[in-house]
């Protein structure tokens, strides 16, 4: 089935399946924002926007934008039924209190250990870092979705070349190739996508990949 | 609390003010203000926020009229211009994770000196910060925030001052308004004294100098 789908639709329909019922959840702009549009049909989640809402649903339909309810990026958004508002202070305190269960990051580099770089290219691109140290270090578990390569590069590499986002490490790194932990601080390959080789993802990897003797497939299927 | 005409209100800022401006990507900022603040052309000014929002919308028309010395903020990356003056070095930024952004602002509005995070640490964030150990753990030190005047936007104001936002336009605003030396509201609707009821009021009147009247 992977054949057909996008690296995008891979990712996000792998991320999704880490969501389980009753989870708050914190999915970052970008790609990880597609993770909500592969949720299963049985799974409900709280999702939290960082600018203070628990509950935000799809995008609204056309002409009932409400200018004061947006997400992070400033995109109107829905507030589903049982939905709440807060202040920075309480939408800050659940993400540093250890409230939130998961949170799903794009990636500029993570190194062997599982470090993560997202928030700036020095002299290039300074966008801050937003959220994101916060979500890194207070959130129960923390999973990258990115694509496995920029412009043919690793992504995953030995050391960072890019400022750090924070020293705890990432639990999972979801990419259109593969599934990788960091037990013991090493990269370790978990799933390869239907199709993929081990030695595909170990040539486009930048770091040294500890494999097992058996790497299943990706579980893709509804 | 006194009702007071915009014009009026921006009057009262000094050039080279520090202003600590509610909002989030230019949703819940007092726009009338910084219109205003624009009109007037306060300069050198430092402005303390979640991000400088867009060029055309909220911060980022300071931004683009050239009045800001210096931004403490989260997030710049919806503003090229603000990263544009940053590299070249006309304006001063730092940048603050948000969640200890809101902390230390927090702080200084709560009568604290700072607040132990472990956001930051061993990044570029930590810099020359203190460490202090605790129960064993590491945290960094982040000095609290203060301002000479808060710049809000709520949904809801009564004529005594008592404010009320509106869902994700809340954001930085009610937490400004403790950590503000003066405090000017800007509001959608006022409405008579009596009409919010009091669990509903999120910053409590004695706490807003200037309530900005509607033209």
């Amino acid at each position: 089935m992977s054949a057909e789908m996008t690296p995008t639709a891979i990712i996000a329909t792998r991320v999704a399946r880490e969501l389980k019922s009753g989870m708050l959840v914190n999915l970052g702009i970008g790609l990880p924002t597609q993770v909500a549009n592969y949720l299963p049909k049985d799974i409900r989640v709280y999702f939290q926007s960082e600018n203070g809402l628990i509950g935000t649903g799809a995008l609204p339909a056309e002409g009932m934008d409400n200018p004061w309810l947006t997400d992070a990026g400033g995109t109107p958004v829905t507030a589903l039924p049982g939905a709440c508002t807060f202040d920075s202070a309480v939408s800050f305190g659940l993400i540093r209190g250890g409230h939130v269960d998961l949170t799903v990051l794009g990636a500029l580099q993570v190194d062997h250990a599982g470090r993560l770089a997202n928030w700036m290219i020095p002299g290039r691109m300074v966008p801050g870092m937003g959220g994101a140290m916060d979500l890194v270090c207070g959130c129960k578990r923390v999973i990258v979705a990115m694509q496995h390569t920029a412009k043919g590069k690793p992504k995953i590499v030995k050391e960072l070349t890019l400022p750090l986002t924070s020293l705890r490490p990432v639990d999972v790194v979801v990419t259109e190739l593969a599934v990788i932990a960091f037990p013991h601080g090493h990269a370790t390959l978990v799933e390869r996508a239907p199709g993929v080789s081990v030695e595909q993802i170990v040539a486009a990897t930048g770091c040294h990949l500890w494999v097992p003797p058996d790497v299943p497939e990706m579980p893709l299927g509804a | 609390m006194k009702t007071i005409h915009v014009e009026d209100a921006v009057a009262k800022i000094p050039d080279g003010a520090s202003l600590m401006i509610g909002g989030f990507m230019g949703v819940g900022t007092p726009e009338r203000l910084v219109d205003e603040i624009v009109c007037q052309g306060k300069r050198h000014l430092t402005i303390i926020a979640n991000d400088t929002a867009m060029p055309g919308r909220g911060i980022g028309k300071l931004v683009s009229a050239g009045l800001v010395d210096r931004v403490v903020a989260s997030h710049i990356g919806l503003n090229p211009e603000t990263q544009q003056k940053m590299l070249k070095g006309e304006m001063e930024v730092e940048l603050v994770p948000q969640g200890t952004l809101i902390e230390r602002i927090r702080a200084g509005g709560y009568g604290l000196g700072g607040v132990l995070t472990k956001t930051g640490l061993g990044t570029v964030v930590e810099d020359s910060k203190q460490r202090i150990e605790v129960h064993g753990e590491l945290y960094l030190v982040e000095v609290a925030i203060k301002a000479d005047f808060a710049l809000v936007q709520a949904f809801l104001a009564d004529y005594l001052g008592n404010l009320s936002y509106a869902l994700t336009a809340r954001n930085f605003n009610p937490v400004m308004a403790m950590a503000g030396e003066t405090v000017i509201a800007c509001v959608d609707n006022i409405v008579p004294v009596g009409v919010i009821a009091p669990d509903n009021v999120m910053t409590p009147a004695p706490l807003v100098d200037f309530l900005v009247t509607h033209p």
